[in-house]
């Protein structure tokens, strides 16, 4: 028994109707006949059979839709055996199949996104066009609580923050790409640098130049490269003044319980890789952050957005004098010895202007430690589009009231910079109380 | 060294492949009694007799084809088309069988055919006689696309153009064809695949081709005087594209302004654009510069026709922008 | 061999060949519409005497250029039903390695310059590949096949009037079935007599019954042979017809089927192989047994060509230029 089926005609020929059948049940057919009329999106066309026999039964009727490769007939071989009949079922002709989600429905990037994010797109909702998902659903399912509509802030790009541009589409500062290029490479934040070209655009010839590693002659930096650092700096500092309503809250904390701890760690690990007591401090501040997620992030278009991960900037001052801010990436995800590597390969990069593209821009927290300089507190001012700055002032031993004893223990002043149209003094002091809770249980470092 | 026109070193050129390969011969409109429409062959017929110099009937399709089918025969046609502007009219043969043989035969079909191309505006001939299109050609995998501007390469460019064993399109100057200079006595083959610095420079890469390098060459000239040190690439092989001495060029001077005598939209300077953003974006301290013809159909009148083309002063303007 | 025997010989030849050639059509058609092949695909079924008529007329070192309707001037050059199936099949055993499909069957062996798509497209390249010849003085003649609707494009007579201005070894094959496409000749041609108008270049021309296969056999043969002996060029206008549409998604709307049936009374298969018979030079069981030997070879030959390999995705950018080594 052969199956007449419906023919494709063309690429672009997905189904078609049959009009008219030319043969009946009965009907001897050869090979090359026209047996029915098909209509196509093109026109009506004869079709022919490629079997010679006689019409055993018409599976389609007139009229009847059906896809490409359906038969439509089946046609017995002339003289030889018919055999049974088909069964019912074989006879009926084939359903077409529900339409499967189109793979190509999904546009790339929700493809991209589901698979960098784990995602079985299968079990999203979609709210698209015939419940077609979109990014917007990805992202959703991936941060419900993120606005859809707000700008993610990308953990690995290098360059300033994305959000700076976002905030205010017109006053965007124009970089060249080569510009950001350099930018990047010597941990200079762009976006505040002046511009000489047209409309403010900074060029290449606007980025300071890296200041010199080492400086033996006792001559400092070439003047004018110090000159657009430290303009640098002041034209970001006079932003955050400018805009940032700042308060400000102290704790003392005792951290005889984290350098001892410190101190039994770092017996057990080779001296180049020992923890100084400033990563404790940073790794403290990274789970606070967790903790208080109000604090990490971005103020952007009048509202906050929460970080992606905390991206941890660190104050660093350059002997030449300026400020350069390494962010390490993700250091939520770092451990105490980790983020320690990072501190001091930060550091040394950010020193010695050789700063990764990847380690400039985009922090969600800053922390500032002067203790190496002998102070005691710092009141610091916010690194804008940012919401907090952690400070710390020297580790030094102090009367310490325990109960009702006066004791002398290693205390550190923590201080928190924030932003109040982001967060209120509750919030504040829940991170500094956070800070200081995770120092007193230094083993869950 | 020896003072020549670039007409002379084209004329160099067909001599010298006519006399070393039995199997070259020049076809076309009037290159035979006339001499050719701007006198490049000019005394071939002469030296060469009428099997090797053909004058054709003005039937681009077919002596474009018949050049290809001689190709696929055995012979090292060299077909001259009048001017770019009448190469539509064989568009098909160019583009559906010179281009596509190889490929769709699987491999079995090459084609060495050579076809000159007069081109380029600057002459008041009016919109149909003035047209750039070497870009559209450098569009078609399957073609080699050169650009011959200066006489060595006007010399140099057709023998190597025969020894590849696909299509070539020679993109001649026709306003360059009288200007002279001095040309080494012992000039011969150049290489087709490489573009040139053709003034160093450390502020801005001005890259041009064909008729642009003059106006661009002119004007770093210019702008040294400013103390605005111009470097100039002359593409010279239009497909394929040497990108790597444009990005090169780039990284130095971190400054782009590219010169085409064809219209903007679309066109090679489109093209260099692009592979500089993908290739070098973060080498570029300024937007990329382009001077290009207006998009008008070229106009007759003498002031219009030098408004819509690029001239040294749009060079040096668009390259002080980038500047900054 | 009496002349008598040849030629009884030959006419089984051409029988054979125009039998191939409609056997292989027909397949084709079953695998298209399985969709087993794609692209354009258009059929000679009908027009197998033109295609083998000329080709006959040939030597084994004269070139041929085709067009997009090429599949029985392949065959009848030459070409292995085998190399052409894999052709449509997309495969690396096709004679232009997958890379032409239906319209672009090449096959340098053979001097066989085939389908060329662009109508009249081919046509200029024939006078250059005779002119080649020309000029390398080898006694060869080139056939150049196109349709009637080459015969309104610019190429057509830009390329009549070159090759006989030069004087040049070409034989112009007009299968005139009868349509452009969808359009009749009297629709699109003022004058329908393409021979007369080849003639007003210059070119010795002869209409021709393109249903007859020993008419367009012989006409052929006049004609290479005066091309051959430096008369110039030829031209030849086989009237003939196509029994099927223009191609597979055509619905044939453009002519009665009266008309259609009228052609296929002279069917050239037929009118040959009933002369065959009427004559006793083979009897109904030969005829079956030729059947069946072509039935084979497309079995064989389709196998051959599903069974081979696909050209690797790697291999994609290759010949676009020369790989020189």
């Amino acid at each position: 028994m052969a199956e007449f089926r419906m023919p494709s005609l063309g690429a672009d020929m997905e189904s078609g109707t049959v009009l008219e059948w030319l043969v009946g049940p009965g009907d001897q057919v050869r090979r090359g006949d026209v047996v029915a009329v098909v209509d196509t999106d093109k026109a009506a066309i004869d079709v022919e059979c490629f079997d010679s026999g006689v019409i055993e039964r018409l599976l389609v009727q007139p009229g009847e839709k059906v896809s490409v490769g359906t038969p439509l007939a089946l046609i017995a071989a002339t003289g030889a055996d018919a055999g049974p009949a088909p069964p019912e079922t074989a006879a009926r002709p084939r359903e077409t199949p529900p339409p499967a989600p189109h793979p190509a429905a999904l546009s790339p990037l929700v493809r991209r996104r589901a698979a960098e994010a784990g995602l079985d797109i299968a079990t999203l909702t979609g709210t698209g066009p015939g419940g077609v998902v979109t990014a917007a659903d990805v992202d959703h399912a991936l941060h419900p609580a993120v606005p859809v509509a707000a700008p993610l802030v990308p953990s690995v790009t290098p360059g300033p923050p994305e959000p700076v541009v976002a905030a205010a589409p017109g006053a965007r500062i124009h970089v060249s790409p080569y510009a950001r290029r350099l930018a990047a490479e010597r941990g200079v934040d762009p976006t505040v640098l002046r511009g000489s070209g047209p409309d403010g655009v900074v060029h290449a010839r606007d980025v300071p130049a890296v200041p010199a590693p080492v400086v033996t002659n006792g001559a400092g930096p070439a003047p004018v490269a110090a000159t657009a650092l430290r303009r640098a700096t002041a034209a970001l500092m006079a932003r955050s003044k400018r805009e940032i309503p700042h308060y400000y809250l102290a704790l003392d904390i005792d951290l005889g319980p984290a350098l001892d701890w410190l101190r039994a760690h770092n017996r057990a690990i080779p001296v180049a890789a020992r923890v100084l007591p400033a990563a404790v401090l940073l790794r403290a501040v990274v789970l606070a952050a967790q903790a208080v997620p109000e604090l990490n992030g971005h103020w952007i278009d009048d509202r906050f957005v929460p970080g992606r991960g905390v991206q941890l900037g660190v104050a660093v001052s350059l002997r030449g004098g300026g400020l350069v801010v390494p962010v390490i990436r993700d250091a939520g995800t770092l451990g105490l010895d980790d983020l320690m590597a990072r501190v001091r390969e930060g550091g040394e990069r950010a020193r010695t202007g050789r700063l990764r593209s990847s380690e400039a821009g985009g922090a969600t927290i800053t922390v500032t430690n002067l203790g190496e300089l002998g102070v005691d507190a710092v009141d610091g001012v916010i690194h804008p589009p940012q919401v907090a700055l952690v400070g710390f002032g020297a580790v030094r031993p102090r009367p310490w009231a325990a109960g009702d004893a006066v004791l002398v223990r290693p205390v550190v002043t923590a201080t928190l910079s924030a932003d109040h149209r982001a967060t209120d003094g509750a919030l504040g002091a829940r991170l500094l109380r956070e800070i200081d809770r995770r120092l007193r249980r230094p083993e869950e470092l | 060294m020896s003072t020549t026109t670039y007409r002379e070193a084209f004329r160099a050129g067909l001599r010298e492949a006519l006399a070393v390969d039995d199997r070259v011969f020049l076809m076309g409109e009037d290159v035979g009694r006339y001499g050719g429409c701007f006198a490049v062959s000019q005394g071939l017929l002469e030296e060469f007799g009428e099997q090797r110099i053909r004058d054709t009937p003005l039937s681009e399709s077919a002596f474009v084809g018949a050049g290809i089918g001689a190709a696929l025969g055995g012979m090292r046609p060299i077909v001259e088309i009048m001017t770019v502007n009448f190469s539509l009219l064989a568009l098909d043969q160019i583009l559906n069988n010179a281009a596509t043989l190889l490929h769709m035969s699987g491999g079995q079909l090459g084609v060495p055919v050579v076809i000159r191309i007069p081109t380029g505006p600057g002459r008041q001939l009016a919109a149909q006689h003035s047209h750039t299109l070497e870009g559209w050609y450098a569009h078609i995998p399957g073609l080699r696309v050169v650009a011959p501007a200066t006489l060595a390469d006007a010399r140099g460019m057709l023998a190597t153009a025969l020894i590849d064993p696909d299509p070539v399109l020679i993109f001649e100057q026709i306003a360059l064809y009288g200007a002279s200079g001095e040309l080494a006595d012992d000039a011969g083959p150049v290489d087709l695949d490489h573009a040139v610095v053709r003034r160093p420079g450390s502020d801005v890469t001005l890259v041009a081709y064909g008729g642009s390098l003059a106006p661009a060459l002119a004007a770093a000239e210019e702008l040294a005087v400013d103390g605005v040190s111009a470097e100039v690439v002359d593409l010279r092989t239009l497909r394929p594209l040497d990108t790597e001495t444009v990005l090169e060029s780039v990284r130095r001077t971190h400054r782009l302004v590219v010169v085409d005598n064809g219209w903007r939209s679309g066109s090679l300077s489109a093209e260099i654009a692009a592979r500089v953003a993908e290739h070098a974006l973060y080498e570029l301290d300024a937007p990329v510069e382009r001077v290009c013809a207006v998009e008008v159909p070229i106009p007759y009148p003498r002031h219009l026709e030098e408004a819509a083309l690029p001239g040294p002063a749009d060079v040096m303007a668009a390259a002080r922008r980038a500047v900054g | 061999m009496t002349a008598s025997l040849r030629e009884e010989k030959d006419r089984l030849e051409l029988l054979t060949e125009m039998l191939r050639i409609r056997r292989f059509e027909e397949r084709s058609v079953e695998l298209y519409s399985s969709a087993a092949i794609r692209g354009f695909l258009h059929l000679c079924i009908g027009e197998e005497a033109v295609a083998v008529g000329v080709l006959q007329a040939l030597g084994a070192d004269d070139a041929v250029v085709s067009t997009y309707r090429e599949h029985g001037h392949a065959l009848a050059r030459g070409v292995p039903m085998q190399a052409v199936f894999a052709e449509m099949f997309g495969r690396t055993t096709g004679c232009s390695r997958g890379r032409g499909g239906s319209m672009h069957l090449f096959d340098a062996s053979r001097r066989f310059y085939g389908g060329n798509a662009i109508v009249a497209g081919g046509i200029p390249v024939a006078v250059g590949l005779a002119l080649a010849d020309a000029m390398q003085r080898r006694p060869l003649v080139t056939a150049c096949l196109f349709g009637d609707g080459a015969a309104a494009e610019g190429e057509f007579h830009e390329s009549l009037n070159l090759a006989a201005l030069w004087r040049l070894p070409v034989v112009f094959c007009c299968e005139n079935n009868q349509y452009a496409m969808g359009t009749a000749l009297a629709r699109s041609h003022a004058q329908t007599d393409l021979a007369l108008r080849a003639a007003s270049y210059g070119l010795r021309s002869w209409a021709v019954d393109g249903m007859d296969v020993l008419a367009v056999r012989d006409a052929a043969r006049l004609a290479v042979d005066t091309a051959r002996a430096g008369g110039g060029p030829c031209f030849l206008e086989l009237r003939t017809y196509r029994f099927r549409a223009h191609s597979m998604y055509d619905a044939d709307r453009y002519r009665g089927k009266a008309e259609i049936a009228r052609w296929r009374e002279r069917d050239p298969v037929e009118l040959l192989a009933s002369a065959l018979v009427a004559e006793g030079v083979i009897d109904t069981a030969r005829r079956a047994a030729l059947e069946a030997e072509v039935a084979a070879e497309i079995d064989r030959a389709v196998e051959a060509a599903e069974a081979a390999s696909l050209e690797p995705v790697e291999d994609l950018t290759r010949f676009v230029r020369s790989e020189v080594s």
